[in-house]
């Protein structure tokens, strides 16, 4: 080995340091503790041994395993929709928009995350709220003559899993929708195709990729959300995640909360494979 | 040169000024517990720099127990969830009762939190404060409700907003005539009496409007006529009653719950020192005064009573008549095994549908 080439792979561990303590001290520590903890269980004197009772736990109490389904659902439902939305949107950015309001309609976009989630959150919390701004405005006007409690059920706690993961949707659009070459869609409709086909043939296999990475990432921020199902979807709306809070925080249960843990991100790795081989793609040309 | 050492000198002698300059204080509490005027009177008297984190019951001892007790110096959980957290972690250290000036309590409250927390033959707390869980009624909106049965009942459907949290599963059994505590030490029969409350509650679940997690934001919504029938702490309402005569906090006829606050040294506590001064001095009559004046919690301090506003007094009067005060139930120290138990149905409550 060369002086040179030995200097550069110095180098090159030494910029590789920050990443690899990043992810060993706060990352792969602690998940195998945590995967050591979830192993064990309490038997009938008290103590702690092997067991993989936490895990079968899960699987016969319908109450978990149905919070489970109800929240990959609704990360599911989420997800599509944010799709639909955001698609649009990024088309008309990377594409109608001019170059001049490009950046402005980004900074737009980003805007509202400057702010945290909670403080979001609670902002749609006094809009929707019985005496809230909204309700206001309807009576004032006439259309309801007793306010509505919009929060506190399923539509408002989806829409609010939409409004806070949409960047993370446009984002990815955006930038695979820029590389994407004009004269395709003007050949498209030269050859007779619609706005439908077009979209159908030309646009989405192009934004492939981007759609694909979006919908992973709004599918796992929907599925670790704690703050927005809890605030408001209000009594009906058990997220996955607060069953692992009340498990460490309100059961002491420690070991069933790590065993819930590693399911949840088990389970949640299945559902993005499964997503992937569906649509026939790969992990490694996702993320490229 | 001279000038140089003078100036270092009288750096030195700044920072020696006040005994304690410098040391930081970590106190782990709830809202409301360490009113700002008294941090502020509290570092000027000794020179601790005070730092206060907000939490509760659950979330306290899950924080220390992620630290075998370290980083905080004081906590406050209640008296009846210290000795089988310390039996099963051990996250807090004894309390040294030499150190506390045992004339500034009420003596038969330090010596039933005495009594409650010991482990062996160590004690591990003293009494800060105590209250009563209850209902907050607004009388004019939703006039009869007088018992825990109205936070079921369909008259106030949609009006009504309680904690899912241990207290009301309680509450909800006293209020089918049962007494819950009694079956502390037999888990089958209280898991027994436990899911009737719960089915109960599963039943109800289209009266509730929302379950309550904050404070004040529940007081925001009484306030605004969105809750008429609450659970939830007495100060709550009586904070309410001094803005809207309507409002009041009513001890429910089958029992107000009576809990203790308290204090408790967590196990690698870094400055014992600063816990016991803190102790004493917010203990002081006139300090604890002007937390009861504030927070309205009733303190476990003794010769308040000439410091207190006369509208807090008469807030006692009003919702605890003599036999009311009788009735209280107050919390027996909480076995192992009964949190598990809880935990699940509160699950069960929340997800059902």
């Amino acid at each position: 080995m060369t002086a040179f080439t030995k200097k550069k792979s110095l180098l090159f561990w030494l910029f590789l340091a920050p990443v690899i303590g990043w992810l060993g001290l706060l990352i792969i520590i602690p998940h195998i503790d945590l995967l050591i903890m979830s192993l064990k269980a309490e038997n009938d004197m008290g103590d702690l041994v092997w067991s993989t009772a936490n895990y079968m736990e899960f699987f016969r109490e319908p109450i978990y395993w149905v919070t489970f389904v109800r929240t990959a659902l609704y990360s599911v439902i989420t997800t599509v929709v944010t799709l639909m939305i955001s698609f649009p949107i990024a088309f008309y950015i990377a594409k109608v928009a001019s170059n001049k309001l490009r950046g402005a309609y980004v900074i737009l976009l980003l805007l509202p995350f400057w702010v945290s989630e909670l403080v979001r959150v609670y902002g749609w919390m006094i809009l929707l709220r019985e005496s809230g701004v909204l309700n206001f405005f309807l009576l004032k006007l006439g259309i309801i003559t007793t306010p509505i409690e919009m929060l506190y059920n399923d539509a408002t706690m989806i829409m609010g899993l939409v409004y806070s993961s949409m960047l993370f949707m446009v984002v990815p659009l955006i930038s695979v929708m820029e590389s994407l070459d004009d004269s395709l869609v003007e050949a498209s409709f030269d050859l007779g195709g619609g706005v439908i086909s077009t979209t159908w043939n030309i646009i989405i296999p192009h934004a492939k990729p981007g759609i694909t990475s979006g919908c992973i990432v709004v599918f796992m921020l929907s599925l670790g959300n704690y703050l927005t199902p809890n605030l408001m979807g209000g009594k009906n709306s058990l997220w996955f995640t607060e069953q692992i809070y009340n498990q460490f925080i309100a059961s002491f249960n420690w070991n069933q909360g790590a065993a819930f843990g590693f399911l949840l991100l088990l389970l949640s790795s299945l559902i993005i494979w499964f997503g992937l081989k569906v649509t026939k793609q790969t992990l490694g040309k996702v993320v490229a | 040169m001279k000038k140089a050492i003078l100036l270092a000198l009288m750096m030195v002698l700044s920072f020696t000024f006040s005994a304690h300059a410098g040391e930081t204080f970590n106190l782990l509490t709830w809202k409301g517990y360490a009113p700002t005027e008294l941090i502020k009177k509290f570092e000027a008297e000794t020179g601790y720099t005070v730092k206060v984190t907000y939490s509760n019951n659950e979330e306290m001892i899950a924080k220390l127990r992620a630290t075998r007790g370290a980083g905080f110096d004081l906590a406050q959980p209640s008296q009846d969830r210290i000795s089988s957290v310390q039996k099963k972690y051990s996250i807090y250290q004894p309390m040294d009762y030499s150190q506390i000036k045992s004339a500034l309590f009420i003596p038969s409250m330090l010596n039933a939190v005495k009594r409650n927390t010991a482990v062996e033959n160590n004690s591990y707390a003293v009494p800060f404060c105590w209250g009563t869980s209850g209902l907050i009624v607004n009388t004019a909106k939703a006039p009869g409700a007088t018992d825990y049965t109205a936070l079921i009942s369909e008259k106030y459907k949609g009006r009504v907003s309680y904690r899912l949290k241990r207290p009301t599963l309680i509450a909800m059994a006293f209020a089918m005539g049962k007494d819950p505590f009694a079956l502390y030490g037999s888990p089958t029969e209280y898991k027994k009496l436990m899911n009737k409350v719960a089915d109960e509650l599963i039943k109800a679940k289209p009266i509730v409007k929302n379950y309550w997690t904050n404070g004040d934001a529940l007081l925001q919504s009484m306030r605004s006529g969105e809750v008429t029938v609450a659970m939830a702490w007495d100060n709550g309402g009586w904070k309410l009653h001094a803005e809207n005569k309507d409002i009041d906090f009513i001890a429910p006829a089958s029992g107000a719950l009576g809990w203790i606050d308290t204090f408790a040294i967590p196990a690698k506590a870094k400055n014992t020192k600063a816990a016991y001064a803190w102790i004493n001095f917010i203990m002081r009559p006139e300090n604890a005064a002007m937390f009861t004046n504030k927070e309205k919690y009733a303190t476990a301090a003794v010769g308040v009573a000439k410091f207190l506003d006369k509208a807090v007094a008469d807030n006692f009067s009003r919702s605890f008549s003599e036999d009311t005060i009788d009735n209280i139930k107050w919390y027996p120290p909480v076995p192992a095994h009964i949190e598990a138990i809880e935990g699940k149905l509160l699950d069960k409550i929340k997800a059902a549908n």
